[in-house]
């Protein structure tokens, strides 16, 4: 029987794959892909209430729209954040994330 | 889901792969011979009658070629490709309808499908370029990248149009909205657009930039050879065969213009034959297009994607979108239509051949060189 | 526990999508990472269309295998890595290991602690959908275009190069 607990673990799960690749990933391209792991993680919860909770119609209708919404500010943050991947390499040559220390302490 | 309907999704996908392979047979033949009559040849003559068994002993030879790996290509990847090509190709015929009745599933969101499924494809070029470890390959995968994410959004514009005109997205239900007027006749801007993005998302002439021969010897699939190399010809001339089938279904009235006289499997009968007649118009139009025209360059494809089809295809939305807004009867949108059209073409015959950009192209003569 | 053909498909669906994720985490080359991306967004499509959203489905199989995949891969020609095939992970990834599992756990631990409601899936039209998009959330929808525009030209202008320079 399919519950929304399997939808709930499935995006845990992904959830939690995403904050290793974002923590332990050297590479800028590397910690992006997680990020989009992380945002599909919560996409896949949303539709798991969408699907299962004890809604309205319209309700269930904004639980996909929010979905929608992610996929479309998902889409914007990639470009911006590979636009400025690609410009940190034109600066400094490489796109590690260790390298850009510039702000640290 | 039970087991007759498993049994039922197997049949009809194996039916659909031999009604596939047999198209692609009957095409690669019917390409062969158009071109040669364009260019005043005979064509194949010598397998069967006036060549038409040539396709099948093609198909064996390819077969029973040797499959080659470069010894520095990615094997996973490379071996991945030529399916993650053909897939996508075979998946969108899961809802296109041959006749009222004969689809193997009629989706209530068919286009958007059809749309979402057939972007998937450009993955398997590129992949192809990557894992061959060939630069030619890899500047081939690149290019269909390029071209295919570009002319993707004029696709999609041309068939939003549509979709705005028949209020539903199902093809069947597209095709009996048409039951009347085809399509062709009121969106003729709609249809030039599809037709030039179609083109350009399958790669054929004068769009085959990403397997050009003179300049990248084959693009993505210089390194395949035998059975891998046939899939992906297989996957290009279904999608051949897929872009016309559409424009029949969408433009052309599919089987519901002129409207069918019988009821029943004479009524399936006739619809299949009338559909064909229509898509292989399609295609010979197609191929004659592959025989006539020149190939684009690079910059000159990008300036014809992005500077015309684009702007284009918004302004067709929104003349649709105006039409249907005021309730202005359909021939004003034909009207509208066929004096865009004739603006686009004037622009066209003005601009043919796009004056080279500085820096784009360098050209040295043979003089400068040696000195 | 009952086995039905959507449990046999959502198990399949997860399997792509944690399998694809973990490649993009663990993979030492980045063009397998990229395609192990593209490999989880599919399942996750599939997830979608198990819980009977096909219209997400499909728009996640346009934007994600279509374009997302597509940019990356774009992004990794354009920077020409020298460790390309070779990546190495950041020193504090035991670290990192030991945070994500925790996170899993806590989070699972909440989720089979909290009793759920039985309850079936509920599908929802996509004509529904449309009508909630395009009127409750019209504002929102617009903002949203907005928002897209504004990083697409803020994404020209970063990496543009001025003609001269460079």
């Amino acid at each position: 029987m399919l519950e929304l607990a399997h939808f709930q673990v499935i995006s845990a799960a992904l959830f939690a794959i995403g904050i290793y690749g974002v923590l332990a990933r050297r590479s800028a391209v590397l910690v992006l892909m997680s990020i989009e792991l992380m945002l599909n993680a919560v996409n896949i919860n949303l539709i798991g209430f969408a699907a299962y909770g004890d809604f309205t119609e319209g309700q269930r209708a904004l639980g996909q729209v929010l979905i929608i919404f992610i996929i479309t500010i998902a889409a914007a943050e990639l470009a911006l954040a590979i636009a400025i991947i690609l410009r940190l390499y034109r600066n400094r040559s490489s796109v590690n994330v260790d390298d850009m220390n510039l702000l640290k302490w | 889901m039970t087991l007759t309907q498993g049994i039922y999704i197997v049949i009809g996908a194996a039916a659909l792969l031999v009604f596939l392979s047999m198209m692609t047979l009957a095409l690669t033949w019917l390409e062969r011979k158009t071109l040669a009559r364009i260019q005043m040849r005979m064509g194949p003559m010598r397998v069967g009658f006036h060549g038409a068994l040539q396709p099948i002993a093609d198909a064996l030879k390819l077969v029973s070629k040797e499959d080659i790996l470069p010894s520095w290509a990615d094997r996973r990847i490379y071996w991945l490709a030529p399916l993650a090509v053909f897939v996508p190709a075979f998946l969108l015929w899961v809802t296109i309808p041959v006749a009222r009745d004969v689809a193997l599933a009629n989706l209530d969101l068919g286009l958007f499908y059809i749309v979402a499924i057939s972007v998937l494809s450009v993955m398997g070029l590129v992949m192809a370029g990557w894992s061959s470890a060939n630069k030619y390959a890899m500047l081939g995968g690149l290019r269909a990248a390029g071209q295919l994410v570009s002319y993707e959004i004029p696709f999609i514009m041309a068939i939003l149009a549509v979709a705005m005109l028949a209020q539903t997205l199902n093809l069947r239900e597209i095709v009996a909205a048409q039951s009347t007027f085809a399509y062709a006749l009121i969106l003729p801007l709609s249809l030039f657009l599809f037709l030039t993005a179609g083109l350009a998302e399958l790669g054929r002439t004068p769009f085959d930039i990403h397997h050009a021969e003179s300049e990248v010897v084959g693009g993505p699939f210089v390194e395949y050879s035998g059975a891998h190399w046939a899939v992906f010809f297989l996957a290009e001339y279904i999608n051949t065969f897929t872009i016309a089938a559409l424009t029949a279904l969408l433009f052309l009235g599919g089987w519901g213009w002129p409207t069918m006289p019988f009821d029943g499997l004479a009524h399936s009968a006739l619809s299949v034959l009338w559909f064909m007649v229509k898509t292989y118009a399609v295609i010979l139009v197609i191929f004659w297009i592959r025989g006539t025209y020149p190939r684009l360059r690079i910059d000159q494809l990008m300036a014809f994607g992005w500077k015309l089809l684009v702007p284009l295809s918004f302004v067709n939305i929104v003349l649709v979108g105006a039409v249907l807004f005021y309730g202005l009867p359909l021939w004003v949108l034909s009207l509208l239509s066929v004096i865009t059209l004739a603006i686009t073409f004037y622009i066209i015959v003005r601009n043919a051949g796009t004056r080279m950009e500085r820096n784009t192209v360098s050209v040295y003569s043979a003089a400068s060189l040696r000195r | 526990m009952i086995i039905t053909a959507s449990l046999v498909l959502f198990y399949v669906a997860g399997a792509i999508t944690l399998g694809g994720a973990l490649v993009v985490v663990m993979s030492r080359n980045i063009v397998y990472a990229a395609f192990g991306l593209l490999a989880s967004m599919v399942g996750v499509a599939g997830l979608f269309l198990i819980a009977l959203a096909e219209f997400l489905a499909l728009a996640q199989l346009l934007i994600y295998g279509g374009a997302v995949v597509i940019v990356i891969l774009f992004a990794l020609m354009l920077t020409r890595i020298e460790d390309f095939e070779n990546l190495s992970d950041h020193p504090q990834w035991p670290i990192a290991a030991v945070v994500a599992i925790a996170v899993f756990g806590v989070i699972a631990a909440t989720i089979i602690g909290t009793a759920a409601p039985e309850s079936e899936r509920v599908s929802l039209s996509f004509t529904a959908l449309g009508s909630s998009l395009f009127t409750e959330w019209a504002i929102a929808f617009e903002v949203a275009s907005l928002i897209l525009l504004v990083a697409l030209i803020g994404a020209v202008v970063m990496v543009r190069t001025s003609r001269g320079r460079d």
